[in-house]
């Protein structure tokens, strides 16, 4: 997504995509349902993957789609429907008025921090900058390059390591959730 | 160790001699004591016969005697007629035998040290012991004069002891573990003497009290014996605290704490320094625990509670004397401090005076003995506290011979009165004198030599002991005029004045000496027997095992005056103050302070007087208690009546020990319940600080466990605060 | 971009944790958690936009982390359930020693 020339057009849809995540992730944790829940989720997702692409991370963004919304989230679902849960009213799940007040209060404060530390940590140029898709410039398959550089070169031990650890954990979910004889 | 003679003084007369081999003296006793400790301890791991357990049960039998209130410390001073104790005859050989060729040794010593006329003291230093800082602490021994005169007395009357006891320890079933501890007690004593500095000198003088704790509770088992012990252990150890303040105050003073370098710092002090006096009086105290002086002289008498030849070697003849010896051996430091000295010579003679009174009216021929001993001593330490350290030595010496005969005669008359008892299986009191009388039938050889002693304490011319308190008392008198004793005072009261007064109490306590022992030997040996129909063909004399030393020791008590004969006998009837010239090297820097450099010279009238004065107070002593006292009177113990009035006081020793009692432990005993154990330990310790600890760590946990709910909601909310705060911190501070 | 693509993943993270306070529902939990996991992801392509490709590795290495957190807890839930009939976390408090 090259923004040089229609940078109107790529704002428009950045904000577009953004709005729609904020609004997806309000209406998921305020559902009482576990499947809308997760329905709304893997609609914040998609638009996750949405503005990846747009910041130049087109194999991320291709990533987020194949496992968080389409492995991940179905995996959500399935335990949702194989516990039979999906009646909202069999868990009294949303918590009182006095928590809910008190943790939107402290989800603000969390807000609040985080912005003020992002303004005063992050360098002045966060302000103005723009995209311009350098890092995949004059790569032919273009951001994948560079990352599979990274990923099979520098970081190759984590790589291997966590090839291990999914291995452990596949063994692990297998041996908890078997039903005891 | 001890073998390590790699530093002897070099160049000094004794070096090529003997007296090289002088670390011998004390090392011979201390293998002896390992060698009787080694039989005494293997024969505890086979009870039998000579397990000590085994004899309890005999000897509570005996111990449950009629007491009439008269003998409220002492237990059975006799032997358990248990079976011999197996190793008895080695022990019999190797016990006495150290004792002897360390005795031995000493003479040869002394021999070398008479050729050579030393005039300062040969330090034998083997190691070096505390090396710390500026102080430098060698284990040295130390031959001089005075010192040589103290181990031919220890290793000597000990020699003669160590028989004794061999007869008349024959059938305890402790037997070698008395040896042992005696053998250890001649050890520590001889360090005591020998060494050169006081450190040294402490240890000894904390291994002799040890010896002596171990041997007045040798027969532990009866419970008035371990207190007995007990009573002498802590009593000292008030008189120790003295002892080492002193040695403080040396160090902080003088810096050093060796004989030579205290003598030569207090050589250069002003007559009358505060130091000086604060340093003399602390060595003082420590003296009159060890003397047993006022007001510390209550442990000696319980003190009887050990067997008889035990009182007669340390506690007549060598430790308690060792206050004495402290005096004389820091004379220097005395000199310079006439406060001090009159103090010493003050409580010296108040102790002669009240030991003696309580002297005149006791049963047990052990206490009479005893109270005799404290005022005996209190004789000493007026010698030696006004200067005229060779007449206390001197006492110290013939007191040595004639206590120590005093103490084995009474030994051999109890060992004989206890054997008749025993045949008849009565339990009656082999030490009270009312159950004897009329015993020089039967004990023909201790009687004759009893009575030289009882002469010789007396004070009757020509016995040793005449010469010795005689010397003491023209002493004093010659110090009233034209000393630093004079001229000094005490409490206000003008020195001259005070010495006055010493000599009167002097004079007193001789009187009454001469009337309480002429009394023993009355009842002892006089008039008709009391002892029971029975028991009376079983009085026999002790073996010569026994009776040998005693003879020993008449001709000692007999003819030990010839030692230090006066000035005014003029040669007549041999050489005089040959002990004053012997000692003069040590003591004589003191003394010629004390008299101001001079020669104390008295008329020959005024000499004559205070002989005469003394002889005629002695003669009147016996005289008196031979017309007032009629032992054809008296009863036996178990049909007496209680005495009466004075006599009654007299008898229970003034009260002291129920005032000690009242005003002391008492007190101390109530602190200690309410407020060191209920209020410190119970309350502080335990209460607040063990038990609040764990009270508080056992609040803490409990405040931290309410916070471990196990629900996974609180602990989201807990992280989630704890991230607000941490990132709050980040971003606003 | 950059400015704006952090503070939607500053506001989606504190969405999440609001959800992880407010819900009782162990799943529902877990998809609070990964929303906030996307929120963090968010941020780091955003500034991998600056600072080079290492920022999207790290997204890999969250994605892998995050799925095999979601396979395990999602047995456990299921071995939780298959015991108290219930995904209630106030019913569960194993976690107390």
């Amino acid at each position: 997504m090259n923004n040089e020339f229609y940078p109107l057009f790529f704002s428009f849809h950045f904000y577009l995509f953004g709005l729609i995540a904020l609004a997806s992730a309000l209406l998921f944790v305020t559902r009482k349902s576990p499947v809308a829940a997760a329905l709304w989720l893997v609609n914040v997702m998609f638009c996750l993957a949405a503005l990846y692409v747009m910041l130049d991370a087109q194999f991320i963004g291709a990533i987020q789609v194949l496992v968080y919304a389409g492995a991940i989230m179905v995996v959500f679902l399935f335990v949702v429907m194989l516990l039979n849960l999906g009646r909202p009213e069999d868990v009294s799940d949303i918590r009182g008025q006095f928590p809910r007040l008190a943790a939107g209060a402290v989800g603000l404060a969390l807000l609040a921090e985080v912005m003020v530390l992002a303004r005063a940590k992050f360098p002045a140029q966060i302000e103005s900058a723009i995209p311009s898709g350098d890092l995949s410039r004059g790569e032919p398959g273009g951001i994948i390059g560079p990352v599979a550089e990274l990923l099979l070169k520098d970081y190759v031990l984590a790589f291997e390591l966590s090839s291990m650890l999914l291995l452990t954990a596949i063994v692990g979910a297998v041996v908890i959730g078997r039903k005891r004889s | 160790m001890l073998t390590q003679t790699d530093a002897p003084m070099t160049g000094h007369p004794l070096a090529d001699t003997v007296a090289r081999f002088a670390w011998l003296l004390p090392v011979l006793p201390l293998l002896g004591f390992l060698f009787n400790g080694f039989l005494s301890l293997r024969a505890a791991a086979h009870p039998g016969p000579a397990d000590p357990t085994a004899a309890s049960h005999d000897h509570g039998e005996h111990g449950d005697h009629g007491d009439h209130g008269a003998h409220d410390a002492h237990g059975h001073d006799d032997a358990h007629h248990a079976a011999r104790h197996p190793s008895a005859g080695l022990v019999s050989l190797i016990g006495p035998g150290v004792l002897l060729l360390s005795f031995g040794l000493a003479l040869a010593v002394f021999v070398a040290m008479r050729a050579a006329h030393i005039e300062e003291a040969y330090v034998l230093t083997l190691f070096q012991w505390m090396p710390t800082g500026k102080l430098s602490i060698d284990v040295a021994l130390q031959l001089d004069q005075l010192s040589m005169v103290m181990t031919l007395i220890i290793t000597g009357i000990g020699s003669l002891i160590h028989i004794f006891s061999v007869g008349y320890m024959q059938d305890d079933p402790g037997y070698p573990r008395y040896f042992a501890y005696l053998n250890l007690f001649v050890f520590f004593m001889l360090l005591l003497v020998l060494g050169a500095n006081y450190p040294l000198m402490f240890v000894g003088w904390e291994g002799v009290g040890l010896c002596s704790y171990l041997l007045i509770g040798f027969w532990f088992h009866e419970k008035a014996n371990a207190d007995a012990g007990k009573k002498a252990f802590i009593v000292n150890r008030i008189g120790d605290f003295g002892f080492l303040v002193a040695m403080f105050l040396m160090f902080a003073n003088f810096g050093t704490l060796s004989f030579a370098g205290v003598e030569e710092a207090a050589g250069g002090l002003m007559v009358g320094s505060l130091i000086a006096t604060a340093i003399c009086l602390f060595l003082f105290l420590g003296a009159a625990g060890k003397s047993a002086q006022l007001p510390l002289y209550i442990w000696l008498p319980d003190a009887m509670a050990g067997p008889t030849p035990v009182s007669a070697l340390i506690h007549a003849a060598t430790m308690v004397t060792a206050g004495v010896y402290l005096v004389a051996r820091s004379a220097t430091l005395f000199a310079v401090a006439p406060t001090a000295q009159l103090t010493v010579a003050l409580v010296g003679a108040l102790t002669a005076v009240f030991a003696a009174t309580i002297g005149l009216k006791q049963w047990d021929i052990k206490k009479v003995l005893a109270y005799s001993t404290v005022s005996q001593l209190g004789y000493m330490f007026v010698g030696v506290g006004v200067g005229a350290y060779t007449a206390g030595v001197f006492h110290l010496m013939t007191h040595a011979f004639f206590k120590a005969l005093l103490f084995l005669g009474s030994g051999s008359v109890i060992y004989a009165m206890h054997k008749a008892y025993h045949e008849t299986h009565n339990h009656e009191d082999a030490q009270d004198m009312r159950n004897m009388g009329g015993l020089r039938r039967h004990m023909p050889i201790t009687f004759g030599l009893m009575w030289i002693a009882t002469l010789a304490i007396a004070g009757i011319p020509v016995f040793s002991g005449f010469f010795s308190k005689d010397e003491i008392l023209t002493a004093v008198f010659a110090r009233t005029h034209g000393s630093t004793l004079a001229e000094a005072s005490l409490f206000g009261i003008p020195g001259t004045a005070l010495l006055y007064a010493i000599y009167a109490l002097g004079l007193a306590a001789a009187l009454m000496t001469a009337i309480y022992m002429t009394r023993m030997m009355l009842y002892t040996f006089h008039g008709p027997n009391r002892t029971g129909e029975a028991e009376r063909p079983h009085l026999k004399e002790a073996p010569w095992v026994m009776t040998g030393p005693l003879v020993v020791l008449g001709v000692l008590s007999l003819v030990g005056g010839w030692m230090n004969l006066p000035l005014i006998t003029g040669g007549a009837i041999g050489p005089v103050e040959l002990l004053h010239h012997w000692l003069e090297p040590v003591v004589g820097t003191g003394a010629n302070i004390v008299t101001l450099g001079e020669t104390p010279h008295l008329s020959h009238a005024t000499e004559y007087t205070l002989i005469g004065t003394a002889v005629f107070i002695a003669v009147a002593g016996i005289a008196f208690a031979l017309w007032r006292l009629k032992p054809a009177a008296l009863v036996a113990a178990k049909d007496a009546p209680a005495e009466q009035g004075i006599a009654k006081v007299l008898h229970d020793k003034w009260y002291v020990d129920e005032a000690y009692d009242a005003a002391v432990v008492q007190p101390t005993l109530g602190v200690s319940r309410t407020v060191l154990w209920k209020g410190i330990d119970a309350g502080l310790i335990d209460g607040l600080l063990v038990n609040g600890s764990a009270l508080l760590t056992r609040a803490f946990g409990w405040m931290g466990s309410q916070a471990q709910t196990g629900r996974v909601g609180t602990y989201a909310w807990v992280i989630v605060l704890g991230a607000v705060a941490v990132l709050g911190a980040f971003s606003f501070l | 971009m950059v400015a704006e693509s952090l503070a939607l993943s500053a506001a989606l993270f504190t969405i999440g944790v609001i959800g992880v306070l407010t819900r009782r529902n162990a799943i529902i939990l877990f998809m609070c958690v990964e929303l906030m996991l996307n929120a963090v992801n968010l941020s780091f392509v955003a500034l991998s936009t600056l600072y080079g490709a290492a920022g999207q590795v790290f997204v890999l290495f969250v994605i892998t982390v995050a799925a095999a957190e979601a396979a395990v807890g999602l047995a456990i839930v299921i071995a939780i359930f298959r015991h108290r009939q219930s995904v209630n976390l106030d019913d569960i408090n194993l976690l107390k020693g």
